[in-house]
């Protein structure tokens, strides 16, 4: 798996050097609004992505499969706000037991 | 001997290990998962310790897991490590002068840390509240991930639908972002890119071309009574 590890290295470089520069390099400069309001949208952006690539895509084609209803299960679980450890395990066992039928 | 700890400190150090131990258990979910997508322990644990910024591990090995290639992943989890850049912005002015506490505070610039920091209003409970939080979370953060990292060798992936665990992680990490609009305009657009264009694509690419719709950020705050 000489592959993951270049994957490691290089992600751990990577998130140290974006810790670094906002900290240390940019100091106590400000970045202009809109960009810094652009880069807080990062995380909405990309979850909602891989939740929805996640479940509905299977290599390069739309699926709707098992994984459909343990998204459903994990959204209403985590909408009722139950531990995420228990969304995890709900939706994962959801998911495996309509597997196995 | 007997250790006293001041009344103020007190709720701040309460509240950084209750979220310490609450992030601990998300760790937990990344090792048994990573481990599910094909890396080694080794591998989850020193991406937990030296990479240090869940979500962005959580995706790279999502996207390794189904098939996307490590450059896909890398382009994934940087942009999501890219955030981190804009707390230290926030955070650095709270820090002193000397460089190697920088260097060694940075590593810890995260979600939680910032949170932390930033609900704080004088400059001593500032620094308590950041270093108790990168602490306490950095420690069970990496312990978690051992235990689920050696744990979830013993699970076949599929069979008990692991990959659907990411997903379910995914969401309750999405939650606190839908709390705007440009948050759930963002989530939204990013969420059909990555759907729509997955036949056109290869695996991992619909993920990072998602990440587009972080130019709804252009858009005014004010026009937020559009719905």
């Amino acid at each position: 798996m000489n592959m993951s590890w270049t994957l490691v290295i290089w992600l751990s470089i990577g998130a140290y050097a974006f810790k670094m520069l906002g900290f240390v390099v940019v100091g106590s400069r400000k970045l202009p609004n809109v960009l810094a309001q652009c880069l807080m949208l990062i995380p909405a952006a990309l979850l909602g992505a891989m939740v929805f690539n996640g479940t509905f895509t299977d290599a390069q084609s739309i699926a709707v499969d098992e994984r459909t209803i343990g998204l459903l299960v994990a959204i209403i679980a985590a909408w009722r706000k139950l531990p995420l450890i228990v969304v995890v395990v709900l939706a994962a066992a959801t998911t495996a037991l309509l597997r196995a039928i | 001997m007997k250790f006293r700890i001041e009344p103020d400190v007190r709720p701040v150090v309460t509240s950084a290990l209750a979220l310490s131990g609450a992030v601990g258990v998300f760790a937990l979910a990344f090792g048994v998962l990573a481990v599910g997508a094909g890396a080694s322990v080794w591998q989850t644990c020193a991406l937990s310790f030296f990479a240090f910024t869940g979500a962005s591990q959580m995706s790279a090995m999502s996207i390794v897991s189904t098939g996307g290639t490590v450059s896909a992943a890398l382009g994934s989890g940087l942009l999501l490590a890219a955030r981190n850049g804009v707390y230290g912005l926030a955070l650095s002015p709270y820090f002193g002068e000397s460089l190697g506490k920088r260097l060694l505070a940075a590593h810890f610039v995260i979600d939680e840390t910032t949170a932390m920091m930033t609900a704080q209003t004088n400059p001593r409970l500032q620094k308590i509240a950041f270093w108790t939080t990168a602490i306490a979370l950095f420690s069970l953060w990496n312990l978690g991930t051992l235990i689920g990292a050696v744990l979830g060798g013993a699970i076949d992936p599929h069979t008990y639908g692991l990959d659907v665990g990411f997903t379910a992680a995914y969401i309750t990490m999405l939650v606190p972002h839908l709390r705007t609009s440009n948050g759930r305009i963002a989530a939204a657009v990013g969420a059909t890119l990555s759907v729509v264009l997955a036949p056109f694509l290869p695996v991992g690419l619909p993920i990072l071309a998602s990440g587009l719709a972080i130019f709804i950020g252009v858009r005014p705050q004010r026009a937020k009574a559009s719905a």
